[in-house]
């Protein structure tokens, strides 16, 4: 296990590379400018300003001044925000984005695995069609169809929850969660699904069945286990893309997260914003699919044998 | 089924807390006298000689003053810092005379040293102030700025005395005044940017909440990211007994319907615009909340000169008058804008250009037939180019449509992401490009003089050279301002006879307005003086 994980964290070094590399030069090949404006900016003030954040250097003096920053923490000054540090901005964000992620994960979760239960108990009855029609709406359904739709059944409306907000008012938390976790929902309720149908069919759960268990223990002590294994798998790159937030669901909710920071970093062309929420993305991908490996191993153990022989 | 109750029971639990109403912030407002203010987006920075954009302008306002403020609904200059000031008979010499009870908010006194030293730091080539061109009608200030002389002592900017400040311009500038109440002007304390870095370092923290020193109405205590900016009354201000506000909190909604459904749910007083296709709602349903008004803007296209056909004037004419604007604003932008038939909006300070713009598909007809493409034909094809938006697209389509009805010309409509466009537009490698100008302050000048062959907001390739002339000497130099205007006319003429751009509409404000606000007035430039603002308590019918 150990020399598993060694492995997987050195082969996150030359990807890591690559996408600073990539992500580098891409960017500066992109037409336009941090400072372009509407009101042109005068020469001079342009000099100044590129000045100032070492554009004036030849390229490749640029990207060694940043790698130099980078190794030691510093993603460097925002562009779009002159008083702010990249460091800053994604500190600023990530709290929200994080405990956003965390709530619509649980959601997804939650409801997910319970729909793939229920749906997988009965296989093509309507017990099955509709939980599973249900999430193929919420897979094909976007967020910013789904998110202002809530808003107006239970915003304004029925006037149950908050219509945005972020801690401000009691609930206003839930809208956002539901928005962004009915979608992950969807996909975690066709997975868990699947895997508990090929559990189900089984000789060992047969066995249990045999033995007397009931239904309630045999489904979630014995097959569950098997079940969600595919869900697992899934799970390290969905947490990695909740935790970073969603422009989409931040924008329609107002909530200081990661997402508008992203995207906007990227129409703004501030360089240097791109480049951290690049890094730090692929970086959490990385670390959350190699917890969802160690967790599906641990959890299976066909695998955990497989690893220790290899 | 037990799971069933298991987890639903806490999920209705947790729904039944949120639920019950609660206060909502315009309520909350309206009892601690706390504005609610929809703020677009989440401001750069809060540095008046950094900023350019209009969210970032509109917090500076509650934390900083200039000089002169602006009546908030005649835009008249009215006293601020300054308690009265006097011209020179050549109207080039300001003095202007400090109040003695203006101070800032850690209490030091504003003295006219304070404005020497701020317009000297606005002025520095380091900071890359963006709008230190608004100090260029002083002696000196824009060969200062460009290093051209390094003396400071021999620009236009002098402290006779602690409350007496002397400036000398180039010109007789009737629009100085106004130029005061822009932020590029207003003074910043001292002691604080130098306690945080070099005067004309860029982004220190000298404007985060608790290190902020101003002079406005209002001081910055609260700066959240993408979240909320709260200012709170400054209770050092000199005219502290007549702000009646408490605070303001601005909130950075950059969705306009979110913004719109906010307002809906109470935790706006006012928002910045509106969703388009909401207008007519609002006009019919509550005409009490929104409020539309002129606005000093002008959304117009943009010709290529350089490249043929549209070196041709007469193809420009043609294009031009296939063109039938009061479509374009009734069934279009809806929003009580008003067709341009003139670049600058009509009676910008009492000033109105003329024009014979009109539609006129059979004149257009006959100058594109002159032109050498009769009926359209060997009409070369041509982009249309705007920025990735539903509302440019609209209008483009209107007008591809209207070009083909008209004059049988097919034109490519071509959308860019608005960082691309910039880039093309400026380097010139577009046919037809959209465009939006809003004036800095309000006087023709901010209109006609980005058209001077080679201006940086030019971007056409047009030049003539009597315009230039009107323009850079002319018109500056003229001793009274209807000599001014006269001369400005006659350039204008110039512009829309020759056509490098086509002016399409003027734009328009739009907002929501609770009823509880009051003190805000539809204006030209969108103005709120917050001390003028005040909220009544019951959100009663107004």
């Amino acid at each position: 296990m150990f020399k598993f994980t060694l492995s997987r964290i050195l082969q996150a070094i030359p990807v890591m590379l690559v996408v600073v590399t990539v992500t580098f030069f891409l960017v500066r090949l992109a037409p336009g400018g941090p400072f372009d404006a509407e009101k042109a900016v005068p020469p001079e003030v342009l000099r100044a300003l590129e000045a100032n954040y070492n554009l004036d250097l030849p390229v490749w003096q640029q990207f060694t001044h940043y790698i130099g920053d980078l190794l030691q923490g510093d993603f460097g000054p925002s562009f779009r925000y002159p008083g702010r540090s990249v460091n800053e901005l994604i500190a600023a964000g990530l709290p929200a984005s994080a405990e956003l992620g965390f709530y619509a994960l649980l959601v997804a979760i939650v409801i997910g695995i319970l729909a793939g239960i229920i749906s997988s108990l009965r296989p093509n009855t309507a017990q099955d069609y509709i939980p599973m029609s249900a999430a193929m709406i919420g897979i094909c359904m976007p967020s910013f169809l789904l998110g202002p739709v809530l808003v107006l059944i239970f915003g304004i409306w029925l006037e149950w929850v908050p219509v945005s907000g972020w801690g401000d008012i009691p609930g206003d938390k839930i809208l956002p969660a539901l928005t962004m976790g009915s979608a992950y929902a969807a996909y975690i309720a066709r997975l868990s699904r699947g895997g508990m149908l090929e559990v189900l069919s089984q000789d060992y759960i047969r066995t249990a069945r045999a033995k007397g268990l009931p239904e309630r223990v045999v489904i979630f002590k014995h097959a569950l286990r098997g079940g969600i294994v595919p869900v697992i798998a899934y799970l390290g790159p969905a947490f990695a893309g909740l935790l970073t937030g969603s422009f989409v669901v931040e924008t329609i909710f107002q909530i200081p997260g990661l997402g508008r920071f992203f995207v906007q970093a990227a129409f703004n062309r501030d360089y240097t914003m791109i480049m951290g929420s690049t890094i730090f993305f692929a970086l959490l991908i990385i670390v959350f699919n190699l917890l969802s490996d160690i967790v599906a191993v641990w959890i299976n153990p066909r695998l955990r044998h497989q690893t220790q022989g290899g | 089924m037990a799971i069933w109750r298991r987890v639903l029971t806490p999920l209705i639990c947790l729904w039944l807390t949120a639920c019950g109403g609660g206060e909502t912030n315009v309520e909350m407002g309206n009892r601690e006298k706390i504005l609610q203010f929809g703020n677009r987006t989440e401001p750069q920075e809060l540095d008046p000689h950094i900023v350019t954009g209009i969210p970032e302008a509109n917090i500076i306002a509650a934390l900083l003053e200039g000089l002169v403020a602006k009546d908030p609904k005649t835009l008249e200059p009215i006293p601020a810092v300054a308690e009265r000031w006097e011209i020179s008979d050549d109207g080039k010499t300001y003095t202007f005379f400090l109040r003695k009870n203006a101070r800032w908010s850690n209490r030091d006194p504003v003295t006219a040293r304070d404005f020497v030293w701020s317009w000297w730091r606005a002025l520095q080539p380091a900071l890359g102030n963006q709008y230190a061109y608004m100090l260029f009608v002083i002696e000196n200030a824009e060969a200062y700025n460009k290093g051209d002389i390094q003396d400071f002592e021999r620009v236009g900017v002098k402290a006779l005395d602690d409350h007496t400040l002397e400036v000398r311009l180039t010109h007789p500038t009737p629009y100085f005044l106004q130029l005061l109440d822009h932020q590029s002007t207003y003074p910043v304390h001292r002691g604080t940017i130098e306690a945080f870095g070099a005067p004309d370092q860029r982004g220190t923290r000298w404007t985060r909440p608790g290190n902020y020193v101003g002079n406005g109405p209002f001081v910055l205590t609260t700066w959240q990211l993408n979240k909320i900016i709260e200012v709170r009354k400054n209770p050092y201000y000199w005219d502290a007994d007549n702000v009646r506000l408490n605070g303001i909190d601005f909130r950075p909604i950059e969705n306009v319907s979110t913004e719109e459904r906010m307002f809906r749910a109470g935790q706006l007083h006012i928002t910045q615009t509106i969703p388009i296709d909401k207008v007519p709602e609002y006009r019919k349903n509550n005409p009490g909340v929104l409020q539309v008004a002129p606005y000093l803007g002008t959304y117009y296209y943009r010709f290529n000169v350089k490249k043929p056909p549209f070196d041709d004037p007469l193809v420009r004419k043609a294009l031009n008058l296939a063109i039938d604007r009061k479509a374009i604003v009734t069934s279009i932008t809806k929003g009580g804008e008003l067709p341009a038939t003139t670049f600058t909006p009509p009676d910008t300070m009492g000033y109105t250009a003329e024009s014979d713009l009109r539609f006129d598909p059979e004149e257009a007809r006959r100058l594109l037939a002159e032109a050498g493409y009769p009926d359209g034909e060997g009409f070369p094809v041509t982009d249309l180019l705007y920025n990735t938006s539903e509302g440019h697209q609209k209008i483009a389509v209107a007008i591809q449509q209207m070009w083909n009805q008209y004059l049988n010309v097919d034109i490519k409509l071509n959308n860019q992401d608005w960082k691309v466009f910039l880039n093309s537009v400026n380097l010139g490698d577009y046919d037809i490009a959209r465009a939006g100008w809003i004036g800095d302050y309000v006087d023709p000048n901010t209109f006609l003089d980005m058209w001077v062959t080679g201006g940086g907001n030019n971007q056409t390739g047009w030049s003539n050279p009597r315009y230039d002339e009107i323009i850079l000497k002319l018109a500056p130099a003229a001793d009274t301002q209807a000599e001014r205007y006269a001369l400005m006319r006659e350039a204008e003429a110039i512009l829309l006879d020759e056509l490098p751009v086509i002016p399409l509409y003027i734009y328009t404000s739009k907002s929501l307005i609770k009823p509880s606000v009051h003190g805000i007035y539809g204006n030209l430039l969108d103005h709120i003086l917050y001390k003028n603002v005040w909220l009544s308590d019951a959100d009663g019918n107004k």
